[in-house]
């Protein structure tokens, strides 16, 4: 997908002047991104180039010094906490780590949310969405186990599976191949693939894997010292003279 | 942010208008949402800022335990999993302990008692020092314990695995979730601990006594509650709810805001159950004192 045809498509996450600083380390300086229904983006970047920063205030775990955020017309930092949740349910946030629930089964984990935000809902219509997804993940097998005895690539595809579950709009990626080895890396690459094709949710995926961006990403977005440097598609991106652009290409295939 | 523009440090403003600026900075943070959404600006000295800060996020921690109380739903499987957990798992050392500390206290007063020829009180001598001052208190020290840095710590790894932001992210309420039902089954259990630590040190000073002199449970019993009232009953179990609720809050509170990895998770624990030896003990003075005021 192309820069400009985001235009012509419905906007769901509009990032506009966006600066944010912890004392004085000042983490985003000036950040502008639009995300389109349905389009993958990927952001790539050095570690500390406040990434990771930039989707937790997507999703409000943080918020903005400066600039605005707004996701599915709603303004994130200016909502009360009840828009906030509702809001959050249509956010789908996959931490780095997974972050499962260690004392819960798989089953449990992926229930806890739907449990907590439709009560309405009877207990087998919950196990049935758990299982649906659970199957989209491939990891209906693994139902009854606890996170401690998942393996790294299982842990993420469970705590992607427990986003999916609220049916979002929106999916946030930390990290997803962070600490995979090369064919765990692909299977979660393909899983953000098909959820992307299967459930049309619109992603920020935050990574310094460049196969993992060439894979998933319609769009890449290259930010540097807390500013996006460029943008576009894969080839777009790389084909230039910027010296760090182009070592932060080279280092990652070496 | 004013005074920092103007490049004052605020060490050097006068008190009220320090006083003033820190109010603000207090009034907005109490206006905040629970979740630590990211870092204040500045406004004075990062130390006075810092203390005000600490001072807020705490009020705004603990009030926020009564407003989820008039908000339901109330999470009660959770609450009653809690409440086994608080309690059964702190049964064995609380009978130990209270079991001992009967036999040993009914020990060594008894010589003093003794002296005077009066060992006839030793019934209502422990009766009163177990209902009015050692029950509520050892039960509170041995759940700070047990307890505080059990949630301190479980807190904790959930803060720095970011399981506790998981649950936020989702919308799954984590204070009500977390907090709320652990600060609930406290309240509940620890009073009824702490009849628990009363009646088995009731039986350890009953068999010491019985060792040594005549007497049936009936009149040992007639004798203990001869001069305990309603109001000495009353003041243990307030004692015993307002220990609950201290030991759980600061054990939630530390572990909330836990830091640093696992090195943190450590640091989370000792502070819960450190932090809430020292309220235990100025909250027993305190209680007393208003106790006293009613007799």
């Amino acid at each position: 997908m192309q820069t400009n045809s985001a235009e012509q498509t419905e906007i769901v996450i509009d990032i506009k002047g966006l600066y944010k600083s912890f004392g004085n380390n000042h983490v985003l300086k000036g950040v502008d991104l639009q995300v389109a229904r349905g389009e993958n983006v990927v952001v790539l970047g050095r570690s500390g180039s406040g990434k990771s920063v930039l989707i937790k205030i997507v999703c409000g775990l943080l918020t903005q010094d400066k600039g605005s955020v707004t996701v599915l017309g709603e303004d994130v930092k200016n909502i009360n906490h009840k828009q906030l949740e509702q809001l959050r349910l249509k956010v789908g946030f996959s931490f780095q780590l997974s972050a499962l629930y260690d004392s819960m089964t798989v089953k449990e984990n992926i229930a806890f949310p739907l449990m907590r935000n439709f009560r309405e809902l009877s207990k087998s219509e919950v196990n049935s969405r758990v299982e649906d997804v659970l199957n989209s993940v491939s990891l209906l097998k693994s139902k009854d186990q606890y996170p401690a005895e998942l393996s790294g690539g299982q842990k993420k595809r469970i705590g992607i599976a427990r986003t999916l579950v609220l049916r979002p709009e929106i999916m946030l990626y930390d990290e997803p191949t962070a600490g995979l080895d090369p064919i765990s890396s692909i299977e979660i690459n393909n899983l953000i693939r098909d959820i992307s094709n299967q459930f049309g949710v619109s992603s920020i995926i935050i990574t310094h894997d460049l196969v993992c961006a060439k894979t998933t990403g319609d769009r890449l977005v290259m930010m540097f010292d807390g500013v996006v440097q460029s943008q576009g598609t894969f080839d777009e991106v790389f084909d230039t003279e910027d010296e760090r652009i182009k070592s932060f290409y080279e280092y990652n295939f070496i | 942010m004013v005074f920092k523009s103007a490049g004052y440090t605020g060490d050097y403003l006068p008190n009220s208008i320090l006083h003033l600026a820190c109010a603000l900075k207090f009034s907005r943070l109490m206006k905040m949402d629970i979740t630590d959404r990211g870092e204040e600006k500045i406004y004075l000295s990062k130390k006075i800022d810092g203390f005000f800060i600490n001072i807020a996020k705490t009020s705004r921690f603990v009030l926020n335990y009564f407003v989820e109380l008039f908000r339901p739903p109330y999470e009660f499987p959770e609450i009653a999993r809690q409440c086994y957990k608080i309690g059964c798992d702190s049964l064995p050392l609380i009978s130990l302990t209270g079991f001992i500390i009967g036999i040993v206290f009914t020990k060594q007063s008894r010589p003093s008692l003794a002296d005077f020829g009066a060992t006839s009180w030793l019934p209502s001598l422990i009766g009163i020092a177990v209902f009015k001052a050692l029950a509520p208190l050892v039960t509170a020290l041995i759940c700070a314990g047990k307890v505080g840095s059990s949630i301190g710590a479980e807190l904790g790894a959930m803060k720095v695995t970011e399981q506790i932001e998981a649950m936020d992210v989702s919308a799954s309420r984590p204070y009500k979730y977390l907090v709320f039902t652990r600060v609930t089954a406290c309240v509940f259990m620890i009073p009824l601990l702490m009849l628990y630590t009363s009646f088995v040190a009731m039986m350890g000073s009953y068999i010491n006594i019985s060792i040594n002199e005549h007497i049936s449970l009936a009149t040992f019993i007639a004798n203990a509650f001869d001069k305990i009232n309603f109001i000495d009953f009353k003041g243990s179990i307030i004692k015993a709810v307002v220990f609950g609720f201290t030991i759980s809050m600061v054990a939630c509170y530390k572990g909330f805001n836990t830091t640093r990895g696992t090195e943190g998770v450590g640091k989370a624990a000792n502070a819960a159950v450190v932090t809430s030896m020292y309220l235990i003990f100025i909250e027993e003075l305190m209680i007393v004192q208003i106790l006293g005021w009613f007799r």
